[in-house]
């Protein structure tokens, strides 16, 4: 079994990172684990469910802001606020997807801008709670020695994206994974054989928002200070479309192609601001006019692997030979 | 008197946001998708404007002689040559497509003009103003800009109604497989209704860009308005932009009054209530189903 | 003279083959008429010809010039027009506007809006109401006068009775012969058989996207036919 084989060394070579990396490879890892988990969530949600949010930032921010309450408010260890902020933003998604889940399309899309736009201001308004638009400082952080504080969030970055792929493998095999199919092909169709199309979506959006939510946690450790306008900014769902679609939408191996990419473009570009967030957004317009599939897309077709194998073989019995 | 002028505020804003989504509204009527562009549209008409006045030595609105047709151009081919070729792949590439032009659009002002607020200048237009009761004055600028909003929802309706190539819009809205057995090729609609939106959006860019200043990145949030105009007035409804618009305008400026941080977050609650009560806005479809 | 011509014409739907290897022909003033069970390609053979679904081989004739490929929108300024299954009105347009998108792509000839309210006077009184308003009978009167309307050299039309009760049909089926009298060709395609093999001068019986009888349908071996229907091998 060659695929375990490469998944168990890749996955050792990570675990041992600390031991022989330098800090600023370890610093690299932690990005790249915390993008590649916000692009899951969002992949699961567009490449899987139909459902093309543009506002995953709210969970971000929310996750962000769980942090600053929950350690610098309640005293917890800033790195146990991880699952919490994720249950929290998954708490907050539910009556999110009441209101959301009424609009179609494109309009859920903006409706899902609309309410990341909503905190945004909110946080902003909370002068005396939240810090209004300078924010606050995850000052407790500050108790750690940095070495072990980077190699904390190291491992927890690392325990987020295994949670969010393995998530998604083990979403896309189940039953859920089955339905979502059936939506993605026709949701009438889907209704029409049984599947109970939202509340099938509403899981999906559920566990993207904890899995966003861990994730924006985990960015504000590393950064400390959580600024509304930071936190709740679209460039965070600008960034993750970006690597999804060039990775390869509904795919779990594209995520991983896409982050890589990205995160040696912005190290490539680095230095001219606008100019990388032009290219970003024409690269976005050439993918889906000429490769909607992606990179993953253009690497499959020309060779059958896959890293993940979700879809499911077809039993001989059914695959017949047409007959003339 | 305070109440009253707030009032008056309002609905006069809601003007410059009824304008503001009639653009979105009309694309969203005839192809069902919403251009998340939009916003940054409109902000680049304000600077295309703005490039007129100085090179032509033109005022704002007589530039719009020139705005107008560039515009309509500029719509015509993203739809034409971009957007539809991704047609037939359901909602979301076109979502991601316009989403991807507005990076593209707000970084592009970003190099070209740089990061400083700009503003359009019509010799004292912006600044004057009508009293209408003691105490009770009203801009002129808002109120050409209420007028405008209303010669073009009219206009809009005259060509939907009587001409063929407005039935023709109506049809393609409604069956574009249909329509294509009429002789009609839809994506040519298409792209005229998005040319039409952006000549519209050419307006609208001028008009907003003499009341306030503007950078280039003030796009997102001029879509957020735009959206929030439909979606309270009704998706895909042109008359129910009015209102739509004026709801808006009320609310913010009526949260503004109260307090000046929830100008913006009133607004948003506003839509947000009117989501949960009415899901399909307050006049479905009403016009060019009419 | 043939007007229609189709060559080892083959469909699909992505993978799936809806028509394979079908080959026919309408005279000018002919009237074909198309049977077979369900599924068996009745309307994606309209709609091949019509050119709302590329040909994946073969060739579709019209006086002679090759049309395969060519998108809908241009084949109804060159003379084809369809009266689609299910009648599907316009909903946001009025009755008259209905029949007047018709003509959009400005072909001249005899059908004007007048001919069409003598065809069928009852749409008169109903002009200005929204197509969905109407009863099946007067919605699918309004798909016919709206292919009409283009002033076609070749009409198809699919499953015109379908969900009508038969008084309607047969007044639907009355003005055919007016219809055909203009000299267009006619492509009719039924559930019932006996109402199209009355009108038709020829039929064409489909199974499973193939051609596997045709003949005129004067003196036609019944037996023959209902076997080719149903797919009994003979
Ligand atoms: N849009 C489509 N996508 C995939 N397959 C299709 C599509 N439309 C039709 N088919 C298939 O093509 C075959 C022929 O369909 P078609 O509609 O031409 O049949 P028909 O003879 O008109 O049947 P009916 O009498 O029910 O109208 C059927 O097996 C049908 O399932
Ligand atoms: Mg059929």
């Amino acid at each position: 079994m060659p695929r375990i084989l490469i998944l168990a060394g890749l996955g050792l070579v990570l675990l041992s990172l600390p031991l022989w990396g330098s800090g600023y490879q370890q610093r690299s890892v932690v990005e790249f684990l915390y993008f590649l988990s916000l692009a899951m969530a969002w992949n699961l949600l567009a490449g899987y469910a139909g459902l093309v949010s543009i506002g995953q930032q709210a969970f971000v921010g929310i996750g962000a802001y769980a942090l600053v309450v929950l350690a610098e408010d309640l005293g917890l260890n800033p790195f146990l606020t991880l699952p919490l902020a994720a249950a929290v933003a998954a708490l907050a998604a539910l009556p999110a997807s009441w209101l959301l889940f009424r609009l179609q399309g494109a309009y859920f899309a903006v409706a899902t801008w609309v309410i990341a736009e909503v905190l945004r201001l909110a946080a902003n308004a909370s002068i005396d709670w939240l810090g209004g638009g300078r924010g606050r400082a995850v000052r407790s952080l500050g108790g750690f020695e940095r070495g072990l504080r980077e190699d904390i969030t190291f491992y927890a970055a690392l325990a987020l994206a295994a949670v969010a792929v393995a998530g998604a493998v083990w979403l896309l095999r189940s039953c859920t994974g089955l339905g979502l199919m059936a939506i993605r092909d026709s949701e009438p169709g889907a209704q029409a054989v049984g599947v109970e199309t939202t509340r099938t979506k509403r899981r999906v959006y559920l566990f993207a928002a904890a899995i966003t939510g861990a994730a924006g946690a985990l960015i504000y450790i590393t950064q400390i200070n959580v600024r509304p306008d930071a936190a709740f900014s679209v460039n965070w769902a600008a960034y993750v479309i970006f690597i999804v679609v060039i990775g390869g939408i509904g795919t779990i191996e594209g995520p991983i192609i896409g982050t890589l990419i990205f995160l040696a473009l912005r190290e490539a570009l680095s230095g001219l601001e606008g100019w990388s967030m032009l290219i970003f957004g024409a690269i976005a317009i050439a993918m889906m006019l000429f490769a909607p599939r992606g990179i993953w897309g253009l690497v499959t077709e020309r060779w059958n692997i896959a890293l993940f194998p979700i879809r499911r073989q077809m039993p001989a019995r059914f695959i017949e030979k047409e007959t003339t | 008197m305070i109440v009253l002028s707030t009032l008056v505020s309002g609905v006069l804003l809601g003007g410059f946001y009824a304008l503001l989504g009639l653009g979105l509204s009309l694309t969203f009527g005839i192809m069902r998708t919403v251009n998340l562009a939009h916003g940054d549209l409109v902000v680049l008409a304000s600077f295309l404007a703005l490039a007129v006045t100085q090179m032509l030595g033109l005022s704002p609105l007589v530039s719009l002689i020139v705005l107008v047709p560039v515009m309509f151009g500029l719509g015509y081919a993203l739809q034409g040559l971009v957007l539809n070729r991704v047609l037939k792949d359901g909602m979301m590439p076109a979502v991601i497509i316009t989403f991807g032009l507005a990076f593209v659009i707000q970084n592009g002002l970003l190099m070209g003009f740089s990061a400083d607020r700009m503003v359009l200048r019509q010799g004292t237009l912006e600044t004057a103003g009508v009293t209408l009761l003691p105490g009770l004055t009203v801009g002129v600028l808002p109120l050409i800009t209420l007028g405008a909003v209303l010669a073009l929802m009219a206009g809009l309706q005259l060509l939907f109604r009587y001409t063929l190539i407005g039935r023709a819009f109506r049809a393609t809205s409604d069956d574009p497989q249909i329509a294509a057995l009429m002789g009609i090729d839809p994506k040519h609609v298409y792209a005229l209704a998005m040319g039409l939106a952006c000549a519209i959006i050419a307006v609208t860019g001028v008009l907003m860009g003499m009341r306030s200043n503007f950078s280039a990145f003030d796009g997102p949030i001029r879509l957020i308005f735009a959206f929030e105009v439909i979606i309270i007035g009704g998706m895909g409804s042109l008359n129910g932009v009015l209102v739509g618009g004026m709801i808006l305008g009320l609310s913010q400026v009526i949260g503004g009054a109260l307090n000046p941080s929830w100008f913006q977050l009133t607004g948003h609650l506003a839509t947000l209530a009117v989501l949960i009560v009415r899901p399909s806005g307050l006049f479905p479809e009403t016009i060019d189903r009419s | 003279m043939t007007l229609l011509h189709l060559e080892n014409v083959a469909a699909h739907y992505d993978q799936f083959q809806a028509l394979r290897d079908i080959s026919l022909s309408v005279a000018a003033g002919e009237t074909l008429a198309v049977v077979g069970s369900n599924g068996a390609g009745k309307s994606t053979l309209m709609k091949v010809i019509c050119g709302a679904l590329p040909a994946s081989a073969g060739r579709v004739r019209l006086n002679g010039q090759d049309i395969a490929g060519q998108p809908a929108h241009r084949l109804t300024a060159q003379g084809i027009a369809m009266v689609p299954e299910g009648r599907r009105l316009f909903r946001s347009l009025t009755v008259e506007d209905n029949l007047r998108i018709g003509a959009y792509a400005g072909r001249k000839g005899p059908w004007t809006l007048e001919r069409i309210y003598q065809l069928f006077p009852e749409l008169v009184k109903r002009r200005d109401n929204r197509g969905l308003d109407l009863s099946g009978g007067e919605q699918q009167m309004v798909a016919i006068g709206r292919a009409l309307m283009s002033n076609p050299q070749m009409l198809l039309m699919d499953e015109i009775s379908l969900g009508l009760a038969p008084i309607v049909v047969n007044q639907i089926y009355r003005a055919l012969p007016d219809i055909a009298a203009e000299g267009m060709g006619l492509l009719i395609v039924e559930q019932d058989i006996n109402r199209s093999l009355s009108v038709a001068a020829r039929f064409c019986c489909l199974m499973e996207g193939r051609v596997n009888l045709t003949g005129p349908c004067a003196d036609t071996d019944r037996k023959a036919l209902m076997d080719a229907y149903f797919g009994v091998s003979a």
